[in-house]
């Protein structure tokens, strides 16, 4: 083949004069006449090639420079839970100041930057960046594809994340702690009560983290509607795919609502607008609509994808697929759309007029609906399955449990009336702990047992998991539940301490009893994550038997995810297979980094499309991006100077390079 | 990289150095009466000239200090006389003339003693460290406290810039005489 | 120790009456769907056959319809959203309710919220009789309330479960909250919106007396400072105006007429100081004024360091004031 490679395209025809001069140039600069070409099995010298080409660099460059998508969604991961278990502790802390009435653990200043840096911390840097980075991992192998579409932006998205979380627990570090509380009212984070630096700190954190989260979310959004596999419509896309697209798509709405937002405190606090002083014509009030519109997709970027693992796990351990799937899919979208209509549930309290709040009760009592919808279709499924019990479905059962209940508190704080009695108080704080880490820290720690055998290869201990199960379940009611009772008795939030004579002592106790549990159940599923990643029983590519398409290539996945592109014909790819349709895609090169672009609706193939290469200049941007904010900070000059950096940063990370382009013409192909 | 992470750790100790000054809330600071010693600019005043006296706190650089001095200003009507540093039956304070001293130690003795033509004895009324943190205020007005801690923007009618913003006025002396002498 | 209700399951006036029927709407039909959604679940995973985690799945569903499934779920979605649209019902009653109290011959007492501490100014038409308190309202019983909210500084927020829900205090907005006190009682309220450091400690009592009472202790309110009767507290009040009391507090009758901090014309009569930090006794009166960042730190008042003659005369005058 090879002499003939000058003059006629793999195809056979005939090259044009110009082309062959391209081909020979082409030649040189590749090395070989000969293109490889995936479609081969596990073994084949084109499988061989294929990992040549995906397989990062070893050592600390190959590290930095990475574009794999598996790699930069475990730094996700890792870090995300990292610093949940560094805000646990703040919360620790908190719970043994509460513990007794008049207690002098902590100081009141000290005491303000914990529930800010816990809130803060909890939200912004563990809470969605995971669940995004379970999407960037998970979301690229479920439809079937080779890696993310932007992999330099999300890199990039990483270290703004990086640092900026590190940014703000810097600042903590040197008593400049955001103290605001972490939806930094106007005016007490504003210019005039905003005391010192911290404040800045916290509006930085947000325009790193909300920038990130949008990188992130256009990039996962961008895979899931052009880069499935053959075949997988949007009727076949699997469940996790669709809250992984919806959590994106209300992301890139209400992401640059709180950057808005936290620019325009942090244009007042640098150079004296009045956007917030009421003096000059501005509003405190903007603020908190500005804030909650962002605020309340929030919890929905947490919660919708964390009803996605649910979706995943139940399937694969009711050895059914998903009753109602297409209700799901309804009732996921109808949520995405629905929780921007709920903003002003958070102001209640507020001198807005009385009927405008009932139509945000009205809408908060509607989103139950679909929420409801999709708990039937579980429970329908799991009635109509044959089940194997094991630990994810452990916790997904007390995702239930939790959920269900604060669910139905939410309700009751979604009628104007009530909330106006426990708005502010730990009536609240028990709800939306009961939502968020039933409703989401649950799923997780089940996707965690769930795909810790296809992220490493070996599967988390069974017992270890059930004892950890157990204390958390039992631990984070006992710490919980009381705080409803508490609200009802009159205690608000982020007090640093109360008088004896209130009566909240003996409650505040035991609700600390329980966080000591559940630090100690955290600490269970560290000891089980460290100790099976040196020693966990192999895991094999599928262990628990599941019908999507990650489990269809090994564990962990190779550089190049899929040895050949799959070819999608039903729901539950691997559990039904069409005896008469084609099973995998063949004919990208292995020798670059190709992937497969197919149309939005019915995934038929498109274009072939040229991923870009590793290169560390995302990471060089994110650090003039960062070194731009904090000296802006410093002083209004370094708006404008401090913007050189990044400028020379992102034309080096787009400059093409001869060489790519070299290789991408080779591959044309007139149509 | 030895290098690089060396002076990453001392940029790291700087800020962390500037932000343990600018960033501390002192609730515990003592509160004695104000026993303010006598400090003499020149001989046209009666008395042996004195040394400067030791700050008892500096101030200047800690913004909690600044914005209580700011706060003070406001509730002790220093405004009455002063207005907003501008000036009024008082001198402007926002300028770079000091009749009776730009040094800590002076301002504090100003409103501690009183001054002839209008400025009142604050001595008994203000307790010892509310009047530092007056004095680093003060001097905030025209710059001369570090920009970082300087309070920005009220939350009122807009009447000067911040004294985040105030570009730092050499203090100048004004001796009766009319005639300028650097301190 | 300071008492005073403060419990939303206890109301003591008509808002939070009303707000406490609404509870008893949500409690149990939330509590129906919790036990019915948690049997469904326990049910399912009883009933359901176990089996080994490589048992081959049934993928019949894929290829086939489920009527009796389908009709089931849509059932337990119609069921849910009966109830909730019974529980915005219940809501939207209750909110007309507490809109509709009734507001004839209302008290008008303007509320402004410092950190950290609340500044109390009962309205009148006539000016004479118009006066200014700090921490404790006083009000009538069966006589509706008309409060008008004014943040000062920063967000503050008005509540005392026992009497309604809560307003926030937002400045550069008015706000106005309308109560009603239906028992006499002390009810205890608490600042519900973060405001700085102090916000822990920014208590507001409401004492509901019979009618007859309360007019007895508005006029006392009425009149200026109750004059020292021997010479301590003679010596206490001038000890007040000479040393920094004077140039934050306002005591009606003498020299002292600042307004950047509580109103201590008849101090005597509260209950607590410091916006309720500590009771309103000798001892601890004597504490507070000579150092109150050890109960309070962060707050705006500094200490003063008197002699302890000095401070027993002014604790003699302060205690005089009621």
């Amino acid at each position: 083949m090879s002499a003939d490679a000058g003059s006629v395209s793999a195809a056979g025809v005939p090259l044009e004069r110009s082309q062959r001069a391209r081909r020979k140039r082409a030649d040189a600069v590749a090395g070989s006449g000969e293109v490889l070409r995936d479609g081969a099995g596990w073994g084949s010298r084109a499988a061989l090639a294929l990992d040549h080409t995906w397989r990062d660099e070893s050592g600390f460059i190959g590290w930095l420079r990475t574009n794999d998508h598996k790699r930069i969604g475990k730094r996700f991961v890792v870090t995300a839970f990292l610093f949940f278990c560094a805000a646990g502790i703040l919360a620790a802390v908190m719970r043994m100041q509460l513990a007794s009435p008049d207690n002098h653990v902590v100081g009141p200043d000290f005491y303000d930057q914990l529930f800010t840096m816990h809130g803060t911390t909890m939200m912004f840097i563990f809470a969605v960046p995971i669940m995004q980075g379970m999407g960037v991992y998970l979301v690229p192998l479920m439809v079937g594809t080779r890696n993310t579409a932007f992999p330099r932006m999300t890199a990039c998205a990483y270290w703004l994340y990086l640092l900026g979380a590190l940014s703000l627990w810097f600042g903590f570090a040197i008593n400049t702690g955001a103290d605001a509380g972490w939806f930094a009212y106007v005016p007490l984070a504003g210019p005039q009560y905003g005391i010192g630096k911290r404040a800045d700190v916290w509006n930085n954190l947000i325009n790193l983290t909300e920038a990130m989260g949008l990188m992130v979310a256009v990039d996962i959004a961008t895979v899931i509607l052009k880069m499935r596999a053959p075949g997988m419509s949007l009727r076949r896309m699997p469940l996790f795919v669709w809250a992984s697209l919806v959590a994106s798509m209300m992301i890139i709405f209400a992401m640059p609502s709180v950057m808005l937002a936290a620019n325009l405190a942090q244009f007042d606090r640098t150079f004296s607008t009045h956007f917030f002083n009421p003096a000059e014509g501005g509003d405190v009030l903007i603020w908190q609509h500005l804030f909650w519109f962002f605020g309340h997709p929030e919890v929905y970027f947490i919660f919708i994808p964390a009803l996605g693992f649910v979706s995943t796990i139940i399937p694969t351990f009711a050895r059914r697929p998903m009753f109602g799937h297409s209700a799901v899919v309804l009732s996921l979208i109808a949520t995405g759309f629905l929780a921007f209509g709920l903003w002003v549930h958070h102001m209640f309290a507020t001198n807005l007029p009385e009927l405008g709040k009932s139509f945000f009760t009205a809408m908060s009592f509607m989103i139950a609906i679909p929420t409801a919808a999709q708990i039937f279709c579980w429970i329908a499924t799991l009635w109509t399955g044959r089940i194997s019990l094991r630990v994810p479905l452990l916790f997904v059962l007390g995702f239930f449990a939790i959920l269900v209940l604060g669910g139905l508190t939410g309700i009751m704080v979604g009628a104007v009336p009530f909330d106006l009695q426990v708005h502010d108080s730990y009536f609240v704080v028990a709800h939306l702990h009961y939502v968020l880490i039933g409703g989401a820290v649950f799923p997780l720690f089940g996707a965690f047992f769930y795909w810790f055998p296809k992220f490493t290869g070996r599967m988390l201990d069974e017992r270890l998991g059930r004892w950890q199960f157990w204390l958390f379940f039992v631990g984070f009611n006992v710490a919980f539940f009381p705080m409803h009772m508490l609200g009802l008795q009159g205690m608000p939030r982020r007090i640093y301490t109360y008088g004896a004579e209130t009566g909240w002592g003996t409650l505040n106790l035991i609700a600390t009893i329980g966080a000591v549990v559940i630090a100690a159940s955290v600490l269970l599923f560290v000891v089980n994550f460290v100790r099976s990643l040196a020693k966990g029983a192999l895991a094999g590519d599928n262990p628990w038997g599941a019908g999507t398409l990650e489990w269809a290539t090994h564990s962990p996945p190779p550089a190049f995810n899929f040895v050949a592109l799959p070819v999608v014909a039903s729901r539950e790819p691997l559990w039904v297979r069409e005896a008469d349709e084609p099973t995998h895609v063949s004919g990208l090169s292995a020798q670059t980094r190709e992937g497969l672009v197919t149309t939005v609706l019915d995934a038929l193939p498109d274009v072939r499309y040229s991923y870009p290469s590793p290169t560390v200049w995302p990471f060089i941007a994110a650090v003039t991006v960062v070194i731009w904010l904090f000296w802006s900070n410093i002083t209004p000059s370094g708006m404008y100077y401090g913007l050189i950096p990044p400028a020379i940063a992102f034309v080096a990370w787009y400059w093409p390079s001869r060489k790519e382009t070299a290789e991408e013409l080779l591959l044309q192909r007139r149509p | 990289m030895k290098g690089g992470r060396g002076s990453v750790v001392f940029v790291a100790a700087l800020a962390a150095l500037a932000a343990c000054q600018r960033e501390a809330r002192d609730f515990d600071a003592p509160t004695k009466s104000v026993t303010a010693p006598p400090v003499r600019m020149s001989a046209i005043q009666p008395g042996a000239i004195s040394t400067r006296t030791t700050l008892e706190h500096n101030y200047e650089e800690n913004a909690y200090a600044l914005s209580e001095g700011k706060r003070l200003f406001g509730w002790y009507n220093c405004n009455g006389c002063h207005a907003n540093g501008g000036g009024d039956k008082g001198p402007a304070l926002m300028d770079n003339v000091w009749v009776y001293g730009s040094d800590p130690a002076n301002i504090y003795a100003t409103i501690a003693e009183g001054r002839p033509n209008g400025m009142p004895s604050f001595g008994g009324h203000i307790p010892d460290n509310e009047v530092w943190e007056l004095v680093a205020y003060v001097r905030s007005l025209s710059g001369l406290a570090s920009s970082g801690a300087a309070p920005s923007r009220a939350d009122e009618m807009h009447v000067k810039e911040p004294e985040s913003q105030t570009d730092r006025q050499t203090p100048v002396v004004a001796a009766p005489s009319g005639a300028s002498e650097r301190p | 120790m300071i008492g005073g209700l403060h419990d939303v399951l206890m109301p003591a006036g008509a808002q939070a009456q009303a707000i406490l029927a609404l509870w008893h709407w949500l409690l149990p039909i939330c509590t129906l769907v919790f036990v019915a959604i948690m049997a469904a679940l326990w049910l399912a995973v009883r009933r359901a056959p176990r089996v080994a985690q490589d048992d081959t799945p049934d993928v019949s569903s894929l290829f086939e319809r489920e009527p009796k499934v389908t009709r089931t779920v849509w059932i337990a979605v119609a069921v849910s959203t009966v109830l909730l649209l019974a529980l915005l019902a219940a809501s939207v009653f209750t909110d007309r309710a507490i809109a509709r109290l009734p507001l004839a011959n209302a008290l008008h007492i303007e509320l402004t919220g410092y950190q950290w501490w609340w500044a109390v100014r009962y309205d009148d038409a006539d000016p004479s009789r118009i006066f200014t308190t700090a921490n404790e309202l006083h009000v009538p019983v069966g006589r509706p309330v008309i409060v008008s909210l004014a943040g000062a500084d920063v967000i503050h927020s008005f509540w005392v479960p026992s009497l309604h829900g809560k307003k926030d205090l937002i400045p550069g907005r008015d706000a106005t909250v309308s109560f009603r006190a239906d028992r006499p009682g002390i009810y205890r309220g608490q600042c519900a919106e973060y405001c700085g450091y102090q916000h822990a400690h920014m208590v507001l009592y409401v004492v509901a007396d019979a009618p007859d009472v309360y007019e007895r202790w508005a006029a006392q309110q009425r009149k200026p400072a109750v004059a020292p009767v021997n010479d301590e507290q003679a010596r206490g009040r001038d000890l007040f105006v000479a040393k920094s009391c004077a140039m934050c507090h306002a005591i009606n009758g003498t020299s002292a007429q600042a307004r950047n901090a509580p109103d201590l014309t008849h101090v005597a009569s509260r209950m607590t100081i410091g916006a309720g930090t500590l009771e309103n006794s000798v001892s601890a009166r004597a504490a507070w004024i000579l150092d109150p960042q050890q109960f309070k730190p962060g707050a705006k008042m500094p200490g003063e360091n008197l002699a302890p003659e000095e401070l027993a005369a002014l604790n003699a005058y302060l205690g005089s004031l009621s």
